[in-house]
């Protein structure tokens, strides 16, 4: 008969209100869990990707637009840029490295990346199996596209003209699959890669058909650069800005823009999540406090068989934190699970969520539960302190 | 064994009331007679420990209680006192069982299941050890509360009206029980009543007016 069973006893008879409270315990923590999980996958979605990527050069328009094209793949690009001009910028002494890349045609929704070695250095990629591209219309898959497109080493197929599905295939030229990556965990899992010649072509030719526009200067859609010195990090830009008529972003500062706007709705979720487990805390109280005024006679009696009173705020006080603590495991159970059904819906992409990943913040969320059950277990117990059993055994 | 010397209480609003001293030697068995507010109660929780007398003093085996700390005051009633109520009041979340358990724990001692299983067999409810209090009888939960009042062993049994509720055939075998309980664990038994049915029992008597 340890305090721990009393209060757990305790507990177990009346099983309705105690499964009510840690039940409303389970929803705060549990809102809290999703929003936790979510925005650290996020955030580390966000810094997996843009790594070693300081600067985006590529045409006028939005620079958030231009890091979604570029380093996300998930928005459009803002247009396309003279080859010469980026060229003028790239050789430059601070710049440690520029990939070039050319978007514009995609396989079933899947983007076909133009780019070159340098792409294959900065994202430190493998193949898994075959080899990199090498000639025109050779391509190397991310794992997920081989997996979910169901392509392998050696098998053809034809790109469509823009960014999503369409019907505008390009039926001149068949790519060939030469290489599968091997798992990155970062968007290139997702991508098609091969040289710019490729994508180009697949355009020339189509444009001959037309007009003679293919005298026109090559053009590419953006430039990855990543710096030599720190010191670029201000003035490169500016160069940039001035010398030519490129437009340029850095992924750390739109990032943090974009997570600045997703995180307003993220603060209103914690807000609400924080309100519920306020009320759960309220809730705890009055029940601790409601049942206290009907065991203060048990409370008295447990104190003429010899118990001290520091013993009965003990068993008091557990009996709150148990139940704030089982609404806190759920909560964190509950969680995940919703995560994980969440995540089921959404497509497949490089943005997928899951609740399978448990993460150390968590570890405060048992402890709020814990910090709720002793908070409100305090204002019962204080009340338990001060009674004068000799009057609550009198008054009978 | 247990003496009460110069013991009067202060009430809240000013009124003193002082009790004649009053010595009681181990094994016997004393009524406490009173009308009701003739302070029958406050005498008891002086002796039993839960209420500081104003003045005086109470000594139980050499031990003047009110000296004790409060928590060594805690141990030594879960200890020495065992307590029967007017009416049962068993914790109603635990089983029989663990409410002679909780006893034992509450008094400091380790849990010793043969004695829980002595006591019930000796007030006849062994067979309700697992059940909860809410599914005995009246008579049966006053029994287990006998059976809590004796299950360390106490140096005094006190009982509080144990009989103001019950019938004359509950009385007896009430009175009979303590009786027999208090001889078999060698305690002092003090009970308080106002109820004629028992007074010709007992030898020693103490009383208010």
């Amino acid at each position: 008969m340890s305090p721990l069973k009393i209060s757990w006893k305790s507990i177990l008879s009346k099983p309705l209100s105690s499964a009510l409270n840690s039940l409303l315990v389970a929803f705060g923590v549990g809102i809290l869990t999703v929003l936790l999980l979510a925005s650290s996958q996020i955030i580390e979605k966000l810094n997996n990707n843009s790594k070693g990527v300081d600067l985006v050069i590529g045409a006028k328009g939005s620079p958030l637009q231009l890091i979604l094209s570029s380093i996300y793949y998930i928005d459009f690009p803002t247009g396309n840029i003279s080859l010469a001009e980026a060229e003028k910028v790239i050789h430059h002494p601070w710049v440690k490295r520029a990939v070039p890349l050319a978007l514009g045609d995609n396989y079933r929704g899947v983007r076909i990346v133009g780019t070159d070695t340098n792409f294959v250095k900065l994202y430190a990629l493998k193949v898994s199996e075959g080899r990199f591209w090498g000639r025109d219309f050779e391509v190397t898959i991310g794992s997920k596209v081989a997996k979910e497109q169901q392509l392998k080493v050696g098998d053809h197929f034809y790109g469509a003209h823009g960014l999503m599905e369409s019907t505008d295939i390009h039926k001149d030229h068949a790519y060939q699959v030469k290489g599968i990556l091997a798992p990155q965990g970062n968007v290139t899992d997702h991508l098609i890669l091969t040289n710019i010649a490729s994508v180009w072509r697949m355009h020339d030719h189509r444009d001959e058909k037309h007009d003679e526009h293919h005298q026109e200067e090559k053009e590419i859609t953006t430039v990855l650069i990543q710096y030599r010195s720190p010191m670029a990090v201000v003035l490169f830009p500016r160069m940039v800005n001035q010398s030519t008529n490129l437009q340029t972003a850095s992924p750390a500062a739109e990032s943090a823009r974009l997570y600045s706007l997703i995180g307003v709705g993220v603060d209103t979720l914690k807000g609400f999540a924080m309100v519920i487990m306020l009320i759960a805390a309220i809730s705890v109280l009055v029940n601790l406090y409601n049942s206290l005024k009907e065991r203060s006679y048990d409370l008295a009696i447990m104190r003429v068989l010899g118990a001290s009173r520091r013993k009965l705020l003990l068993i008091v006080i557990m009996e709150g934190m148990m139940i704030s603590l089982a609404g806190a495991l759920m909560g964190i159970a509950l969680g995940h699970v919703l995560l994980e059904w969440i995540a089921m819906y959404q497509d497949k992409s490089h943005a997928k969520l899951t609740g399978f990943i448990i993460i150390k913040e968590e570890a405060w969320l048992i402890f709020g539960g814990l910090a709720i059950g002793f908070c409100a277990s305090i204002i019962p117990v204080l009340q338990a302190y001060k009674t004068n059993i000799s009057m609550i055994l009198a008054k009978n | 064994m247990i003496k009460l010397q110069h013991v009067s209480h202060q009430f809240e609003k000013g009124a003193t009331l002082a009790f004649d001293d009053w010595t009681i030697q181990a094994q016997e068995q004393w009524l406490l007679l009173g009308a009701s507010g003739s302070g029958k109660t406050t005498l008891l929780h002086m002796i039993t420990g839960l209420l500081k007398p104003g003045k005086g003093s109470v000594t139980i085996n050499e031990t003047q209680i009110y000296a004790l700390s409060a928590k060594k005051l805690d141990q030594f009633r879960g200890r020495n006192i065992g307590v029967v109520f007017q009416r049962p009041h068993l914790i109603k979340s635990l089983t029989v069982f663990e409410n002679l358990l909780l006893a034992q724990r509450l008094a400091g001692f380790d849990e010793d299941h043969k004695r829980i299983r002595e006591v019930l067999n000796s007030l006849n409810i062994a067979e309700k050890e697992g059940v909860y209090p809410s599914q005995l009888s009246q008579g049966q939960q006053q029994r287990i509360s006998i059976a809590r009042a004796v299950v360390n062993r106490p140096v005094i049994l006190i009982a509080d009206e144990p009989t103001s509720s019950l019938d004359d055939q509950h009385t007896s075998i009430v009175m009979d029980l303590l009786k027999e309980q208090s001889e078999s664990n060698k305690a002092v038994l003090l009970v308080a009543t106002h109820d004629k049915r028992i007074k010709d029992s007992f030898t020693h008597r103490y009383e208010l007016t």
